[in-house]
């Protein structure tokens, strides 16, 4: 089965091929997604994080997800040097992590129920589990960043693996302003997906990787466990050293 | 259902904006307020829009803002202008780049395989989508 709903603004999408499904499993995972966004949408008045923006709730009334989610966007920030900060101008937005974090705990829910084959997607951002209906290891084609119809490249994504690619269309008009030398074209980047062990890690290392620009490649080098594949505004790609082997 | 359609419309839009950008920026050196054709944004199931611009509320893309005016015409969306757009970061990277190896690089190349899943980059297009949908409800008659 294959079903899909629009949750935090995006397609969430659910397929499953286990020959057992029930309703219930399914609506779990979409229920645990409208969750999640009216917990932590920054466009719901009466979510958690809005409150604690508007300094309704202290700090004390905090629920556990909340906690759990500061913890990980600190920790993320350390990580990352600072290139992943949920604080922009005083107000708190964690949707940066809260994405790729509710996309893993969805596909949590589906292997605690004994689900052996799925992926879960929301926005672009996967974690697979076991094989599609062919036998195969799930395939994920990398959109073109200059063409939303095609793909670049293809992924054959192990079991439990995470895929995230964070870039913009809209840099592109800053780019490709024909003031600009050469140089500066080049040094663009429009697009960069990692390969993680799951999707919260693949998801929050994309984001902080993307901030970085063109050494963004180079930090997900040098993580263990780790690949990316780079596409600048010339339309060339740069792979990590192992990316390749997703590609086979 | 409506929903659904309105945000496969903008979608659409926000497709369209790309390509008339990117067409323009090839072919001649204006950058200026891309257009959205609006005889390609009209749909019989999305209600007219009362005429003048309407700015849309400043959605956070992640590493920046995003900010949408929608122009309103004939009841119809004729222009969508950005205000504010995702900027560079003026944070200095300090990560060390000793040791690095150098990196394999190619030209990227359409792919003419199936696959299961497409990832892509959708932040700033979500955005788009939020800002220019506040604007479009404050044009809404």
């Amino acid at each position: 089965m294959k079903d899909s709903r629009i949750i935090m603004g995006m397609p969430v999408i659910l397929e499953i091929i286990d020959d057992e499904i029930y309703q219930d499993i399914i609506d779990s995972v979409f229920d645990y997604f409208t969750y999640v966004d009216q917990k932590f949408s920054t466009y719901k008045e009466d979510s958690e994080i809005s409150k604690i923006n508007n300094k309704q709730i202290s700090e004390d009334e905090y629920s556990e997800d909340m906690k759990t989610i500061f913890s990980l966007s600190e920790k993320t920030k350390k990580e990352t040097d600072g290139f992943f900060d949920v604080m922009n101008n005083g107000i708190c937005d964690p949707s940066g992590i809260v994405k790729g974090w509710a996309i893993h705990n969805a596909a949590e829910i589906l292997r605690k129920k004994g689900i052996k084959n799925f992926y879960v997607e929301a926005g672009g951002d996967i974690e697979v589990e076991g094989y599609n209906k062919d036998g195969e290891s799930w395939s994920v084609g990398i959109k073109n960043p200059f063409n939303e119809n095609e793909i670049i490249k293809v992924i054959h994504l192990p079991s439990g693996m995470g895929i995230a690619t964070s870039g913009t269309y809209i840099r592109g008009q800053h780019i490709y302003n024909p003031k600009l030398e050469s140089k500066a074209l080049t040094d663009n980047i429009l697009s960069l997906t990692v390969i993680g062990p799951n999707i919260y890690e693949a998801d929050r290392f994309a984001t902080a990787a993307f901030a970085m620009g063109k050494e963004g490649i180079n930090f997900i080098q040098r993580l263990e466990g780790f690949e990316a594949y780079m596409i600048n505004s010339a339309g060339l790609a740069t792979l990590t050293t192992n990316f390749e082997k997703y590609t086979k | 259902m409506k929903k659904i359609i309105l945000s496969s419309v903008l979608i659409v839009a926000f497709v369209l904006y790309i390509f008339s950008d990117r067409l323009g920026i090839f072919h001649s050196s204006s950058v200026t307020n891309p257009v959205v054709p609006p005889d390609k944004t009209q749909n019989k199931n999305i209600a007219a829009y009362k005429d003048g611009e309407y700015t849309g509320d400043i959605t956070d893309a992640y590493y920046g803002n995003v900010q949408v005016k929608a122009v309103i015409k004939d009841g119809k969306i004729s222009d969508v202008q950005f205000l504010d757009y995702p900027k560079d970061r003026g944070t200095s990277l300090r990560l060390s780049l000793n040791a690095m190896p150098i990196l394999k690089t190619e030209a990227i190349a359409a792919q003419n395989a199936n696959v299961n899943i497409v990832s892509g980059a959708t932040q700033t297009s979500e955005a788009f989508n939020r800002s220019l949908s506040s604007a479009l409800l404050k044009a809404r008659i």
